[in-house]
């Protein structure tokens, strides 16, 4: 029987995302093949930590911004204390700044390993999850959970513990590792760089859906490297701006069905950040390993299609350790582990890459190191409008597929960007109205 | 034996096993505080061969009931442990464990169900009792534990 496309109205509700962080619903209304409604709904509480900022001393901020998100705490870390020391006016020595590129190359392995084989991939093999796939492909999962367990380890040995870490610390580090520390770390680095182009060779034997959109991608982009800490914000359509100039550019909307704010560029609407984004505008930074796998599996930019997101996080598997073990065979321990940073008013506004994309901060200090003022918008939130866009493109090919297709499709969809909902409601903006 | 307490401190009856951990401690056990993320877990019961997960539930049951599971013996029913807001969590952390032959021998999960889980609350009274309650249980299986060791 060939599949007919019924006029009648057909709802299509996920009421609880699985295999994404943070609570989050989708809600999709479609009458025959045309879309007439789609809402990615965060319904996580909101977290307010804009407004516990305010009043504490900068260098009480990493440590409570690193409570928003279990999974990516190194980068709220980094985006406060790159913004902050923006404000104080505040350079940090080479071996700091290396000390905080390796810090962040933890994260990344740990946050991509968990979403490449453990939440992205059932969707590419036919699974409900992890563990219906483990009970056939063990050898996948398990070197997913040693990547990741690897990443975990580099975060414990630099920030002090896996989970929201303690070491980093405006001007650098509480206490910088040995040499002996981190050449401890070796060995699993360059077998994690084996199983990073493991991974990607793996990424080329799935099948992915024929769906390109014809994005605007932004992230950073460093003259001499693969953006993590640094760099001027950039897109394929011709931003190319300070993080001082965030604001100028991309807006946060409220929207009626959604605890977290949406962010979008100014007269041109959603953006996607994240891996994608990074391989497609910096594909030339990428170590010559990874450059040379990709080639061999046929992967090359500018790569439109979001459900290869996979490849790119792959791809920066292989960066993220290939760079990592480079720092770890060159360091030598700075004199002192952190540069003092003296309080004085001042305003500074940062983005470093967390794995989920752009993570933006911004604060206003006092004479006496108070904060005045805090902003923070992290990745989930500014892709959030675009998630919903690939939605309504994808939907009208999919309206003759079986319900249940149609939903896994439309969820493995969203998880392309793997969602952090958690750091997404991390604010609320409230509006009273009154007659 | 090794006891991990699961849940968020701060968010009212999520508290629940953090707090059943801290008290175990106090008392002597062997009891660590986690949020809940899967592979964590795992990684903290790797080697281990008695292990009791302490966790709030959302079921329906009364608030401050204790439920327990042997996990060794049957697979869990994810929906009764559906309070973590991780892509992935308790329950999927025990049966990815399962399916890779990773799953201490003996396994049990402790649940309190709470009624209030926002932010910034304390935990609601039914739960305080219950806390007291599992912890007191616990180290009476505890005890039956060290004589089998």
């Amino acid at each position: 029987m060939n599949p007919t496309v019924s006029k009648a109205t057909r709802t299509i509700k996920v009421d609880y995302l699985a295999r994404v962080e943070g609570e989050g619903a989708l809600y999709i209304r479609l009458r025959g093949d045309r879309v007439e409604d789609v809402k990615l709904k965060i319904f996580e509480p909101p977290r307010l930590f804009e407004a516990f900022l305010r009043g504490r001393h900068f260098m009480e901020a990493p440590d409570i911004t690193a409570r928003i998100c279990g999974i990516c705490p190194v980068a709220y870390q980094m985006s406060a204390i790159h913004a902050i020391e923006r404000a104080l006016g505040v350079t940090v020595p080479g071996a700091i700044r290396e000390l905080r590129r390796l810090f962040y190359c933890g994260e990344w392995i740990e946050s991509h390993a968990l979403h490449v084989f453990l939440l992205h991939a059932p969707d590419f093999l036919g699974y409900e999850d992890a563990i219906e796939m483990a009970r056939e492909h063990r050898g996948l999962v398990e070197l997913g959970l040693r990547l990741k367990k690897i990443g975990n380890h580099l975060v414990a040995v630099m920030g002090g513990r896996e989970i929201h870490p303690v070491s980093a610390c405006v001007g650098g580090f509480y206490r910088a590792p040995t040499r002996h520390e981190l050449l401890a770390l070796k060995p699993d680095l360059e077998w994690a760089l084996e199983a990073s182009l493991q991974t990607l060779r793996w990424t080329a034997t799935l099948e992915y859906p024929a769906f390109e959109q014809d994005y605007e991608f932004v992230c950073l982009r460093h003259p001499d490297e693969y953006p993590l800490n640094e760099g001027r914000l950039v897109s394929n359509c011709g931003l190319d701006i300070d993080a001082s100039e965030f604001e100028d550019h991309i807006i946060e909307q409220h929207v009626k069905h959604s605890n977290a704010l949406q962010a979008v560029l100014r007269q041109r609407g959603s953006y996607m950040v994240g891996p994608l984004a990074r391989v497609n505008l910096n594909f030339d930074l990428l170590p010559e390993p990874a450059r040379q796998a990709a080639a061999e599996c046929g992967f090359s930019v500018p790569c439109r299609n979001p459900f290869r997101s996979i490849q790119a996080r792959a791809l920066e598997l292989i960066f993220a350790c290939h760079e990592a073990l480079r720092i770890v065979e060159a360091y030598e321990p700075p004199a002192e582990p952190r540069v003092l940073a003296t309080p004085r008013e001042g305003r500074g506004a940062a983005i470093t890459e967390a794995p989920r994309g752009i993570l933006y901060h911004r604060y206003s200090l006092a004479a006496d190191g108070r904060i005045v003022a805090a902003r923070i918008v992290p990745p989930t939130s500014q892709n959030q409008r675009r998630i919903e866009d690939d939605l309504r493109a994808l939907l009208p090919s999919l309206a003759a597929e079986p319900p249940e297709r149609l939903t896994w499709r439309c969820e493995q969809a969203v998880r392309n960007y793997d969602p952090c909902i958690s750091c997404a409601t991390h604010f609320l903006r409230v509006q009273i109205e009154r007659d | 034996m090794l006891v991990i307490g699961v849940g968020h401190p701060d968010c009212g009856d999520d508290a629940a096993g953090c707090l059943v951990a801290r008290r175990l401690r106090e008392l002597g056990l062997r009891a660590i505080e986690l949020s809940g993320e899967a592979t964590t877990l795992m990684n903290a019961w790797e080697g281990e061969q008695e292990v009791i997960v302490v966790d709030a539930t959302l079921t329906g049951a009364t608030p401050g009931t204790i439920q327990i599971w042997d996990a060794a013996a049957a697979p869990l029913r994810r929906e009764s442990l559906r309070c973590s807001t991780h892509g992935m969590g308790v329950a999927e952390a025990v049966e990815l464990a399962r399916a890779l032959g990773r799953l201490p021998a003996h396994f049990r999960i402790y649940g309190i169900e709470g009624r209030k889980f926002e932010p910034g609350q304390t935990p609601s009274p039914e739960v305080t009792a219950a806390i007291e309650e599992a912890a007191r249980r616990i180290l009476e299986e505890s005890g039956k534990c060290t004589s089998q060791d």
